[in-house]
């Protein structure tokens, strides 16, 4: 599994490049949380652990922390799949803080 | 449920957890076809080789330098994804690599169109690949122009409303059934566990296998990103997109066999796409769903 | 070992010696027999790759560039309208640094259909990112398709061994066919330092923006500033193990010539003759055969040019409003540098039209009664 939150990759010069045009590091340095309007809330107290919100995640943004749901909100986009196929309705959409 | 008991319960999981594609990537929210490809992952594992020509995942991965997935990707020319997987494969063989799966993965306008020459010459050589074509309805990375996948009704920029696309989508999976090739199945990203039981069926043949996978695209589509899956759960459910596996080209089997077929109607009306349809157009739409499906259970008994 | 083979089993051979893993092509008149003979090859055993029989060029190139990324020695070939269609895949090629060694044979673009030789296929891709090598014989063929395995696998930067539709491609001469012991020796496995594997996965070629483009192609002209020296460094290499050095030019009596013919591919050795025939009149003259056309040979081509008084550069090519292409090129190395000759140009045998003494001796007498060119193209043997 890749590092979450890798670093950014500055060349200095063309030598530092990889003569073939490689990927070096990981997307993961792109915080993608930053897109969001919408955030998805978990009620953990209604969660049934169904998993549904995590395997129709496309970020995937929904991790399994001690077998509940968590939100990582460095990278949710806020498309709310999350919410509309929750079958326990325990996910929330709130207007992004800002 | 006691909250002691919920605490002690096991959070389900009907897929594999290991996850080969990270986040952090540049997909739109609610992208059917990032969703394509982390279920496609889970099945096939690290010993994967991707190849991906110009469409929405050349964009997705991430820019020079970066990318996205654990795997191994050569992003391609926009016609030449599957003819790109036949020469990695051989590439692989030949320095004694024999076991890396070598996966095509390319929209529709990259398999429908512009690259149907190089799949239909691999299909018929029987090359060792699994082809993917995440079907999003449209050139979406261009910028939602229509493609021979576009359905009829459907607006694009390049059929605009006054004229909206009149010709059917074509039918690519009868294409490739006509190729007689071991292994086609179609899929859609609102039954994630029946496509990856099929990548995993498919990753133990050998020869040409092709996927068609249904993928909503809320941007091109006009439809909102959270009804994403709805929109494919719901295209599967009326027969619009039926889950299928086809044989050499010739034993067809229907995964979801269903007894009443909702009407297209309810899906149609959730896209902007369609919105300019009347109802007459929309039940021919619907006609066209139903004759498809007698053929389709006609093949299927056949 | 000596043997009499056509100028198009000549590539089938380099490509064997070589040991080609991957080979993609598709056929074209008058390219069929590199891949007739590569297909028994593979069939027999004496060649142990891959034969992809891929449904087009395009499809060919990209299978190609799929081998070769994967970490294997790929071969193909192709002709006209085949390498037209391989366009894209050729700045594929040569932007993704992809060390593909490819067999064209020159034959005019169509329309008209025209299966006879000239240039203007191949010089079209002069932009791609491909070494260009134009050879005169079929030994030469042979010897280059190695060499030029050796030179784009440790530049990573792919190779073109071209020669003439018919005049050459279909032509049988004496070979001699090198050993394999020695072709082993010289031309190690292709052991790239960066192939895709999933023992450590990367993403090739993804969407670059403006802050890395411009560095990566400046490092694939810096690479190709190196060919040069390299292709001399490893054509001496060549000529201890099989007793032929491999240059970037081939020059014949250029020394002490008033006169030359600047030339390449086949009518080089024409040329040859013309100009022995022009001794025999009391004209010194000489002949410049380039065989490298990228990169360009600039210093060989100024220190042979710098010694003479004039010379006349003969196309088998035409950038339509611009004239010859070599012309063109020659005249733009010896641009603005002190003691360089007038130097005329000349278009003739396109189309597969033959270019005989005669023409060259035509050439020679218009050059030699002009002090300056006064046309930017002369035409030789049109029906005006």
């Amino acid at each position: 599994m890749r590092p979450k939150k890798a670093k950014k990759i500055v060349f200095k010069s063309a030598e530092e490049m990889p003569l073939m045009i490689c990927s070096v590091g990981h997307q993961t340095h792109n915080l993608t949380g930053a897109w969001r309007n919408i955030r998805p809330e978990i009620d953990l107290g209604r969660c049934i652990k169904c998993g549904i919100c995590w395997k129709f995640c496309p970020e995937p943004s929904i991790d399994v922390v001690d077998e509940w749901p968590v939100v990582d909100y460095d990278y949710c986009k806020g498309c709310g799949i999350c919410a509309e196929e929750c079958p326990s309705k325990c996910i929330v959409m709130v207007e992004e803080r800002k | 449920m006691s909250q002691d008991a919920k605490n002690e319960k096991k959070f389900t999981m009907t897929l594999p957890a290991d996850e080969l594609m990270a986040c952090g990537h540049l997909a739109c929210q609610g992208c059917g076809a990032t969703l394509a490809m982390r279920t496609m992952l889970k099945a096939l594992g690290k010993k994967t080789a991707l190849c991906i020509p110009a469409c929405c995942w050349a964009v997705i991965d991430g820019p020079y330098p970066y990318s996205s997935l654990d795997v191994p990707i050569y992003h391609c020319a926009f016609e030449t994804a599957a003819s790109t997987a036949t020469g990695v494969k051989a590439g692989l063989e030949m320095t004694g690599d024999t076991e890396t799966t070598v996966v095509a993965w390319a929209g529709d306008g990259g398999t429908f169109d512009i690259g149907i020459q190089a799949l239909s010459g691999a299909a018929e050589r029987n090359d060792d690949i699994i082809y993917v074509c995440y079907d999003n309805e449209a050139y979406m990375n261009t910028g939602i122009q229509r493609s021979s996948a576009t359905p009829y009704g459907a607006w694009t920029t390049t059929t605009p409303v006054k004229h909206f696309k009149t010709r059917p989508k074509k039918d690519i999976v009868a294409i490739m059934a006509a190729h007689r090739i071991p292994y086609i199945a179609t899929a859609s990203v609102s039954h994630p566990e029946d496509f990856f039981k099929k990548m995993k069926k498919a990753k133990d043949i050998k020869g040409t296998r092709f996927f068609h996978v249904y993928a909503p695209c809320p941007t091109g589509w006009k439809s909102r990103p959270e009804d994403t899956i709805k929109l494919a759960r719901m295209a599967v459910q009326n027969g619009y997109f039926p889950l299928l596996e086809i044989e050499n080209g010739e034993k067809t089997t229907l995964n979801l066999k269903l007894k009443d077929r909702k009407p297209v109607d309810d899906y149609m009306r959730l896209q902007g796409r369609f919105r300019h349809l009347k109802p007459d157009q929309i039940a021919a739409v619907q006609a066209e769903v139903d004759a498809r499906w007698e053929r389709l259970l006609k093949g299927c008994a056949a | 070992m000596k043997k009499v083979i056509m100028g198009n089993h000549a590539l089938s051979y380099g490509a064997m010696l070589a040991r080609a893993q991957v080979i993609s092509a598709y056929p074209i008149t008058p390219q069929t027999q590199v891949v007739e003979l590569l297909s028994e090859m593979c069939a027999d055993g004496k060649l142990e790759a891959q034969f992809i029989k891929v449904e087009s060029e395009h499809s060919a190139m990209a299978s190609c560039i799929g081998a070769s990324v994967a970490g294997a020695r790929t071969f193909t070939a192709t002709s006209a309208q085949g390498l037209a269609l391989m366009h894209e895949m050729l700045h594929w090629a040569g932007g993704g640094r992809h060390p593909v060694v490819m067999g064209n044979i020159n034959r005019s673009m169509a329309p008209g259909w025209s299966i006879w030789t000239d240039q203007n296929d191949s010089l079209s891709q002069r932009d791609t990112g491909w070494m260009q090598f134009y050879c005169a014989s079929n030994q030469e063929v042979v010897d280059t398709v190695i060499q030029a395995f050796k030179v784009a696998e440790a530049l990573m930067i792919p190779a073109m061994v071209i020669l003439d539709a018919f005049a050459l491609s279909h032509t049988y001469e004496v070979v001699d066919v090198p050993d394999q012991a020695l072709v082993d020796r010289y031309l190690p496995p292709f052991k790239p330092a960066i192939k895709l594997t999933t023992d450590d996965p990367r993403a090739f070629g993804g969407l670059t923006g403006a802050e890395h483009y411009m560095e990566l192609r400046y490092r694939l002209e810096k690479d190709m500033e190196r060919a040069p020296a390299l292709i001399e460094e490893t054509g001496r290499e060549y000529g201890k193990l099989f007793g032929r050095d491999l240059g970037l030019v081939d020059p014949y009596l250029c020394d002490d010539a008033d006169f030359i013919f600047v030339t390449s591919g086949t009518a080089g050795y024409t040329a040859r003759v013309a100009v022995d025939e022009l001794r025999a009149a009391g004209v010194k003259a000489g002949n410049l055969r380039l065989k490298v056309f990228r990169p360009f040979p600039f210093d060989r081509v100024r220190e042979v040019l710098g010694q003479v008084k004039k010379a006349a550069v003969v196309d088998r090519n035409c950038s339509y409003g611009a004239g010859g292409i070599f012309y063109q090129e020659v005249k733009s190395a010896i641009y603005g540098r002190p003691g360089m000759p007038p130097l005329f140009g000349y278009i003739a045998g396109l189309g597969g039209r033959d270019i005989t003494t005669e023409s060259f001796k035509e050439i020679a007498t218009d050059a030699l009664a002009k002090d300056r060119p006064e046309e930017e193209i002369v035409w030789i043997g049109v029906k005006k």
